[in-house]
């Protein structure tokens, strides 16, 4: 049986070996940008039918971020919604027949959390300078600075830990049970993974969502000065 | 096969079957607590399945730990190579 973690490479561009997973990640890619430019090239005041899913979608990803974030979702949708989009059409690509989800494979996942976590320092930043975020790291006494920064790379690991290992359990189960019990009896098992699929890129998404709201927000109050609570 | 091998697939189920233990209990009581809370407050069933769905994720994340190490035992083993 293969190894899940050893990714035998398809071809070598000069000196770099492309895997079956980089390729697929590449496909997903073009899909994705040439189908949002030809989905938005034609926007209208009165939609039809396209326009209005696509606002539906977007919408509903609007919701989502103000509803976990509590702030406008404005500067945060391109990010969410591509993590989003590519995370979910990475664990469905499983659909098509011999495709396997580059989510399924470690570098994939370690890309997409590395992400996540340069996200977090940038909006960090961005809402409360260098000052601002390295001061959060102090929140609420300087004693916590050791344990808020190792909280900060663990959490990058678990998140890049529980897709791979979502992912790619579900892929590695198929396999066992379609080696042990033959063809059309995984059936059941593939449509969980689909379940487990959405499910995750949903968890990922919120997760990257929680993590820059709290960058935010803590950023944010470490910068203005503690204001006297009045009482309401 | 010689002993160091045999070890470590032992090792590996033992880590995946001890390992599930804590968070299937776990993930138990959290359903069982957000099925409470829909119970007594339907209104607020959108904001309580998200907050569990969350907190599910992070209450697995112990048990893929496990299987991550089951994983490293049988097919990366720095110490069969």
């Amino acid at each position: 049986m293969n190894s899940p973690l050893a990714h035998p490479a398809l071809f070598h561009l000069g000196p770099v070996p492309i895997t079956a997973g980089v390729v697929v990640t590449w496909a997903i890619m073009t899909i994705l940008v040439i189908g949002a430019k030809l989905a938005t090239r034609n926007l209208s005041l009165h939609p039809g039918r396209l326009q209005a899913a696509l606002e539906l979608i977007v919408e509903t990803l609007d919701s989502q971020i103000r509803d976990t974030m509590r702030v406008e979702p404005g500067p945060y949708r391109g990010f969410i919604g591509t993590l989003f989009a590519f995370i979910f059409i990475a664990n469905w690509s499983t659909l098509i027949p011999g495709v396997e989800p580059p989510t399924a494979h470690l570098e994939t996942d370690a890309a997409l959390a590395l992400l996540v976590f340069l996200a977090v320092i940038y909006y960090g930043v961005q809402a409360g300078g260098v000052r601002g975020y390295l001061g959060s790291f102090a929140t609420p006494t300087p004693l916590m600075i050791p344990l808020n920064f190792i909280e900060s790379l663990t959490r990058t690991f678990s998140l890049l830990v529980r897709l791979f290992g979502n992912v790619m359990s579900g892929v590695f189960v198929v396999g066992i049970v379609l080696s042990l019990a033959g063809l059309l009896v995984p059936i059941p098992l593939m449509a969980l993974d689909l379940l487990t699929g959405a499910v995750q890129a949903y968890i990922f998404a919120t997760l990257a969502m929680v993590f820059i709201a709290s960058a935010v927000s803590e950023s944010r109050d470490a910068t203005e000065p503690q204001q006297p609570r009045t009482p309401s | 096969m010689n002993w160091l091998s045999a070890i470590s697939i032992i090792c590996a189920t033992v880590a995946v079957s001890f390992g599930a233990i804590g968070p299937a209990l776990a993930e138990g009581r959290a359903v069982a607590a957000a099925m409470d809370a829909i119970a007594r407050q339907p209104e607020s069933a959108n904001t309580i399945s998200r907050t569990l769905f969350v907190g599910l994720a992070m209450i697995e994340t112990m048990a893929i730990y496990c299987l991550v190490i089951a994983l490293l035992l049988l097919f990366a083993n720095p110490l069969l190579k």
